[in-house]
């Protein structure tokens, strides 16, 4: 499975129709330890660009981006009890929501990992 | 960032040390170190932090009469603190406030013996000073010392960690100040803070900042903290960010903030009165106010944040107040929050709702500090 990357530094992760999202290891780095996540309810339909979760710090609030179009199908709900997990292990453990997408086709069109690096 | 931002003298330390720097009142400063604003918040409250706040401004007045009773009465004329009252080598709190009594500062004002030493917020500190001059050149002289270096050292082991470069501080009790030599510098030494811990602020001349500094992160205890970290403490320790909690819109009264006017300037003390906006303190201070200053907890991990509104029910149907402060207390290990609510709302543990993201988060009044102060009284 390729990984893609947003310019708002989200990651995207597609089985089939369905993606995992979360924030990439730069974002964590510079948000700090978060204290509470949280996604929009599931069945939510999002476009690409829409806030589908926010995180906080002890300071400020950030809305995570859908990367593409497509309805909300899950939380990582360990992250209620402990928000850390997303900067220990960013891209792993600490994902933040899955989606069904609309089109698949559509993360192709989003950042590579190369370039996401190059940014 | 651009270069019309000002530097303090810790500004290479600074950035030696790993700083990520932010604008901030016109000044490029810290607002966190490596370590992160959630360790340094815990180190503060565990061992002792090290704050680089150069960019307050510092003041000193004196009298042209050589008597410095004669300055703190002059001051008394734009502040309803007593002054006059206050004993040499003691520190006060206290706010400016305008014909409205809406809040122009806050500030700490300390009795030199010889002067009155003042420490003024970075993003007022001209308006201050002028304000100041304008209202007693007469009678005393105001020099501004915007160039001074301020750092504090906060946290139950700063006297541990001071000690061994400034015997005298040991000896200080809360709200003391000296002047006094540190690690062989010439300080203002207060023993005072914006954390709710004990500590110390010191200022210094601004070519001696970085030994003062480096002497004191030589300590086993100290390490450098950021703004974020500043923030979160005094919210936990329940002091007010002047521009957040109290402004020109809020009054001492409706701010909470009476226990700051001494009884000499109380109604039916000696010297009732005499300061900008007198008339409605003391009708407030008598009648009461139909919005108070609290502290506020909400349920769930979730910060309820500046800006948020307060509901007195679930549904948001009924406004009541709105929240002025509010962040995740690391120390608590809660949101904690502080807001204006209506008077009729303001009891201890009220029950009221927050507007986070359109739901309505249940939020209790709590008394604060949120944290028991660790002051050396």
């Amino acid at each position: 499975m390729t990984t893609y990357y947003t310019k708002s530094h989200e990651w995207i992760r597609l089985d089939g129709e369905e993606a995992t999202v979360g924030i990439t290891a730069h974002a964590s780095e510079e948000l700090g330890e978060l204290v509470f996540v949280e996604a929009k309810d599931e069945g939510t339909d999002v476009a690409a660009g829409d806030a589908a979760a926010v995180v906080e710090s002890v300071k400020a609030a950030s809305d995570i981006y859908a990367p593409v179009a497509g309805v909300l199908s899950g939380f990582n709900t360990k992250l209620s009890d402990e928000p850390t997990l997303v900067g220990n292990d960013p891209e792993g453990e600490g994902w933040i929501f899955k989606m069904k997408v609309s089109n698949p086709d559509d993360v192709t069109s989003l950042l590579t990992a190369e370039q996401y690096k190059s940014l | 960032m651009t270069d019309s931002l000002q530097r303090t003298p810790l500004h290479a330390l600074n950035l030696e040390l790993g700083a990520k720097m932010v604008p901030f009142a016109g000044y490029e400063m810290p607002l966190q170190y490596p370590a992160g604003l959630m360790a340094e918040h815990l180190h503060t409250r565990s061992k002792a932090g090290l704050f680089d706040v150069s960019h307050m401004g510092q003041i000193r007045i004196s009298a042209r009469s050589g008597d410095v009773r004669d300055a703190a009465l002059a001051l008394e004329s734009l502040i309803p603190a007593d002054y006059a009252g206050l004993a040499k080598g003691r520190q006060r709190y206290g706010f400016l406030t305008n014909d409205a009594a809406g809040i122009l500062d806050d500030l700490m004002v300390a009795n030199m013996g010889d002067d009155l030493f003042v420490v003024v917020n970075a993003s007022c500190k001209e308006q201050d000073a002028g304000l100041i001059e304008a209202a007693l050149s007469n009678r005393c002289v105001v020099t501004r010392q915007f160039d001074r270096a301020l750092m504090a050292l906060q946290g139950p082991q700063a006297q541990e960690a001071l000690a061994p470069l400034c015997r005298a501080a040991v000896d200080m009790r809360f709200m003391d100040v000296i002047e006094t030599e540190l690690a062989g510098v010439p300080v203002t030494l207060s023993r005072s803070g914006y954390t709710g811990e004990d500590g110390y602020e010191i200022g210094c001349a601004a070519a001696d900042a970085e030994t003062v500094a480096r002497a004191l992160l030589a300590q086993p205890q100290v390490l450098p903290i950021g703004l974020g970290a500043r923030d979160s403490l005094r919210l936990e320790a329940g002091l007010c960010l002047y521009g957040n909690d109290i402004d020109t819109t809020t009054t001492p009264i409706e701010a909470s903030l009476a226990w700051a006017i001494q009884k000499a300037r109380r109604e039916g003390g000696s010297r009732e009165g005499g300061y900008p906006g007198a008339e409605i303190v003391l009708r407030q201070a008598r009648e009461g106010v139909s919005r108070k200053r609290v502290g506020l907890m909400a349920e769930g991990r979730a910060p309820v944040r500046a800006g948020a509104k307060l509901f007195a029910d679930a549904e948001g149907q009924k406004e009541i107040g709105v929240v002025t402060s509010g962040a995740f207390g690391p120390t608590v290990q809660a949101p904690v929050a502080m807001g204006y609510v209506a008077t009729d709302y303001a009891g201890n543990d009220t029950a009221l709702f927050a507007e986070l993201r359109g739901k309505f988060v249940p939020v209790h009044i709590r008394a604060m500090p949120f944290v028991a102060p660790g002051f050396k009284r």
